[in-house]
């Protein structure tokens, strides 16, 4: 599929133009962002390392007990490979003394709980480096919602979020992104053995196709049926899309007055920069 | 007559108009100093564009003092330039001035406003009713801002208005990155190059850079000579002057080599658009 090959070196070329942009306007010079070993975090701390130098990006690598060991070797071969600054902030002690006072708190649960600590984390040295936190969600996730709201999807400014896996793939070999962490599968690292693909049910290369003709080029259902898609496939990925919609939103504001925030209050987030 | 001309391909901060002028004023300056006939700024350039409910707070009257500092440099070189205006009724135009002699030779209001996509101008902004060409310094031109150079009936109004250079002000979002080079470029760089071989005519394209909230401005601002063949093009996304020498011969040769305009029949093409136009209202209830 034509729309899922990219060029690379334009793509490479906005995305850095646009870190160095929209850091630099608000004042900043540094950007945090979480590496957790894999390749999407990677690819933005490679872009964000090209865009402001590698001096001025903070990279912090945040395992649980049972994050697999190879993910934060993967952190700190990505971080090396780009030169950026790299630390761990291991998050059981704080994520241990919670789940006691719930021990009967599920995957879901404990997963998001850890993904919204890390929030925490990555805003809290965005205080301190006076830096900006870059998201590294993919479009992909974002549309299907596999992420943590306020959590791994928090962030201040996502060089990524237009980019499907497909891209993500295409860009880090580019980038020259390591080769384990572009090799290896897809995985939140939850729990041992884990991966998205397994997970979700389908690959990112097939769902991919279907997203880009269904969202980017707006295929009808009965197109997509004609270009060989699964009835049920299309069905479960619309579902995702539109059971999701709310985690691509603001919460949602109870409307009294002649301007409500969003509604007709409407001004770019970059005004007066 | 032949001039040089300056494309100043810069980055408005989004609502600060304080700024942007002096921006604007120091590149006027700078383009003096090259001795420069004419500069050309972007659409919007002194306000930014993704404006929403900033549009009145930034919007000036043409009386403005911001607008009088603009004209009295205009003493010094031609001056083409979007921005906001406000007119006595308090409609808000997307407006663009050509500057000359320290007076405003020409006011062009956007007639067609995007409202699809990315695009919300419908919403903030009144649309102009207008395509007209006007003399200057430089010879007959016409102005088109930015997505009326996407409707063939106004750059060939201003042709047939006797504009010999049209003048495109643009905010182009860039958008498409499967290709050799980036999507919208490659579309607006048919345009123009389609445009100026059709008419016969200099089209001068400036187009701004910089990005608002993620959306990135690409650039790519030219000088495409009458025959479609651009001379001379900005760097994409790429904060800069770009100065081009127009031969007033080179458009004479190209109205000799290639007369499509002087074979062109208006009468034709007018009474079929009347056709047309009474067919249309005649079975509007059908449709």
């Amino acid at each position: 599929m034509a729309g899922l090959n990219v060029n690379v070196e334009l793509l490479r070329t906005i995305l850095t133009a646009f870190v160095c942009d929209e850091v630099r306007k608000v004042g900043a010079q540094q950007v945090v962002l979480g590496l957790s070993g894999g390749i999407d975090s990677a690819l933005v701390a490679y872009i964000a390392a090209e865009a402001l130098g590698a001096e001025n990006v903070h990279a912090i690598c945040m395992p649980y007990k049972t994050s697999n060991p190879e993910s934060e070797a993967h952190a700190r071969l990505v971080a090396a490979g780009c030169g950026i600054n790299f630390s761990v902030v291991p998050i059981t002690p704080m994520i241990d003394p919670y789940f006691e006072m719930f021990p009967e708190a599920d995957q879901m649960r404990r997963g998001n709980k850890m993904a919204r600590e890390r929030m925490t984390i990555l805003f809290d040295h965005s205080a301190c480096h006076r830096a900006l936190v870059l998201g590294t969600s993919n479009k992909t996730e974002l549309l299907l919602g596999y992420g943590t709201l306020y959590g791994d999807m928090a962030s201040a400014l996502n060089p990524i979020g237009d980019l499907y896996k497909s891209h993500v793939w295409q860009l880090s070999e580019a980038m020259e992104v390591p080769r384990e962490v572009i090799d290896k599968k897809p995985s939140a690292d939850l729990w041992a053995g884990q991966t998205d693909e397994e997970e979700l049910g389908f690959s990112y290369r097939q769902v991919d196709e279907l997203l880009y003709q269904m969202v980017d080029l707006r295929l009808t259902r009965p197109e997509l049926l004609v270009a060989g898609f699964e009835p049920s496939f299309i069905d479960t990925i619309y579902g995702k899309i539109q059971n999701s919609h709310f985690k691509r939103r603001l919460p949602v504001i109870a409307k009294v007055s002649n301007r409500t925030i969003d509604r007709d209050f409407r001004y770019a987030r970059d005004w007066g920069k | 007559m032949s001039c040089r001309i300056v494309l100043a391909q810069i980055k408005p901060k989004l609502g600060c108009i304080n700024d942007n002028l002096e921006l604007v004023e120091n590149r006027i300056q700078q383009a003096i100093t090259e001795q420069a006939d004419l500069i050309v700024f972007p659409e919007l350039a002194l306000t930014g564009y993704f404006l929403k409910d900033l549009v009145p707070e930034v919007a000036l009257r043409l009386d403005s003092p911001e607008i009088e500092r603009l004209k009295a440099l205009s003493r010094s070189i031609s001056i083409a330039i979007g921005f906001v205006e406000e007119t006595v009724d308090y409609c808000f135009h997307n407006s663009a001035i050509y500057l000359e002699n320290g007076q405003i030779r020409h006011l062009h209001r956007k007639v067609y406003l995007p409202t699809y996509g990315l695009f919300d101008e419908q919403r903030y902004l009144a649309r102009g009713e207008q395509f007209r060409a006007f003399d200057t310094k430089f010879g007959r031109m016409g102005m088109l801002i930015c997505e009326d150079a996407w409707h063939l009936s106004a750059s060939y109004v201003l042709a047939m208005d006797g504009a010999t250079t049209l003048i495109c002000l643009s905010s182009s979002p860039g958008r498409g990155v499967e290709g050799d080079c980036l999507g919208s470029a490659e579309a607006w760089q048919k345009l123009v190059s389609t445009t100026a071989m059709f008419l016969n005519c200099r089209v001068l394209y400036c187009n701004r850079v910089g990005f608002e909230d993620g959306i990135n401005f690409w650039g790519g601002s030219e000088y495409v000579a009458p025959s479609g063949v651009s001379r001379v093009r900005g760097g994409l996304l790429e904060d800069t002057m770009v100065s081009a020498d127009l031969d007033e011969g080179e458009l004479r040769r190209e109205r000799i080599f290639s007369p499509l305009l002087r074979d062109e029949n208006l009468a034709v093409t007018l009474n079929e658009l009347e056709r047309i136009h009474q067919e249309k209202r005649s079975t509007s209830w059908q449709a």
